[in-house]
């Protein structure tokens, strides 16, 4: 085990949380879906993200281990498990994000920490640094060909991909869980950006937000 | 559009996500303590401005944020190639056509960023 200090990031105190998208929803409001809605957009906020570096090899063995899934050692992969809670997604060949439900990081961390024991590597709580921001509907393809500069054409990409690009004048990591839906992970301070962006590209398409 | 192969994200993405870095392949000496200053200011300061085929390093900003190098020609600005850290160039001046393999014998690509 090794001598990092490691901390809950979860107060317990009775202190309002708040998502990155609060002051947003406050400020530009949050358009319910209608009937004509063809494209919607969800938050999931305060899930688990957890950055792992370190060799593909001892991370893959560890992360199957405590978590039931494969690390994805190819470019661009992008993994659940069975339930689609718990992701894992491939961001360099030395770097991977993890997604679990909100509350579950903290333990995750410290198991994979017991798991890796003494190999070569870096776990960093990233939860409070972005959000999750999902878009479902017939529409969300068309409205990321207007923001995005990937090509999201199921060609080039297929369910079980991701890729951190640029999106409108900032970056996000833009995932394809399954047929239907589309994330998109927004950094904290660029979240109101995005959401503006999404609600008037979306407009077109009659977007809804769903609370 | 214009696209460069990421030679770690394994595709061609597009130009915005990535950035140039200035020439590639250039060694810190081994030992900075017992450099004249001409050739500390060599390393530190001078660079190749070179009419063709110029090796330089780039980095992936927006995306896997690794560094690698492009094989660029600098008056058509044709990307020759793009190889990772470590690998040697296979388009030089010399042979702007690719460097024939010796004895059929490819340098070893060496595996950067993963340790196990
Ligand atoms: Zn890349």
């Amino acid at each position: 085990m090794s001598n990092v200090a490691t901390f809950d990031t979860r107060t317990e105190a009775k202190i309002p949380v708040e998502s990155p998208l609060a002051y947003s929803y406050r400020r530009s409001g949050a358009p319910a879906p209608t009937g004509k809605s063809r494209v919607v957009l969800r938050e999931r906020p305060f899930l688990g993200h957890l950055i792992l570096r370190g060799g593909a090899i001892v991370l893959d063995e560890a992360v199957r281990e405590v978590l039931g899934v494969s690390l994805p050692g190819e470019p661009q992969g992008l993994v659940q498990d069975a339930d689609g809670e718990r992701s894992v997604q491939w961001l360099s060949p030395d770097e991977w994000l993890v997604i679990v439900p909100g509350g579950e990081e903290f333990t995750l961390e410290n198991r994979l920490r017991e798991a890796l024991g003494d190999a070569h590597f870096a776990i960093s709580n990233a939860s409070g640094g972005q959000t999750l921001v999902e878009l479902e509907g017939e529409a969300a393809r068309e409205l990321l060909m207007k923001s995005v500069i990937y090509d999201v054409h199921p060609s080039q990409f297929p369910v079980g991909k991701g890729v951190t690009t640029v999106f409108a004048k900032t970056t996000v990591i833009l995932r394809r869980p399954d047929e239907l839906r589309w994330e998109l992970v927004v950094r904290r301070s660029f979240a109101d950006y995005t959401y503006r962006w999404l609600l008037d590209a979306g407009d077109e398409y009659g977007i809804g937000v769903k609370g | 559009m214009f696209y460069i192969h990421c030679p770690y994200c394994g595709e061609l993405r597009e130009e915005e996500e990535f950035h140039p870095k200035g020439q590639a392949h250039i060694a810190r000496p081994e030992d900075p303590e017992s450099c004249s200053d001409e050739e500390w200011g060599d390393y530190l300061f001078f660079r190749d401005n070179p009419r063709g085929i110029h090796h330089e390093l780039w980095v992936h900003a927006v995306g896997c944020r690794k560094f690698f190098n492009i094989t660029r020609h600098t008056v058509t600005y044709e990307i020759l190639e793009t190889y990772k850290m470590g690998e040697q160039p296979r388009f030089t001046a010399e042979h702007p056509e690719g460097r024939p393999s010796q004895d059929g014998v490819e340098p070893a690509p060496l595996r950067e960023g993963v340790r196990a």
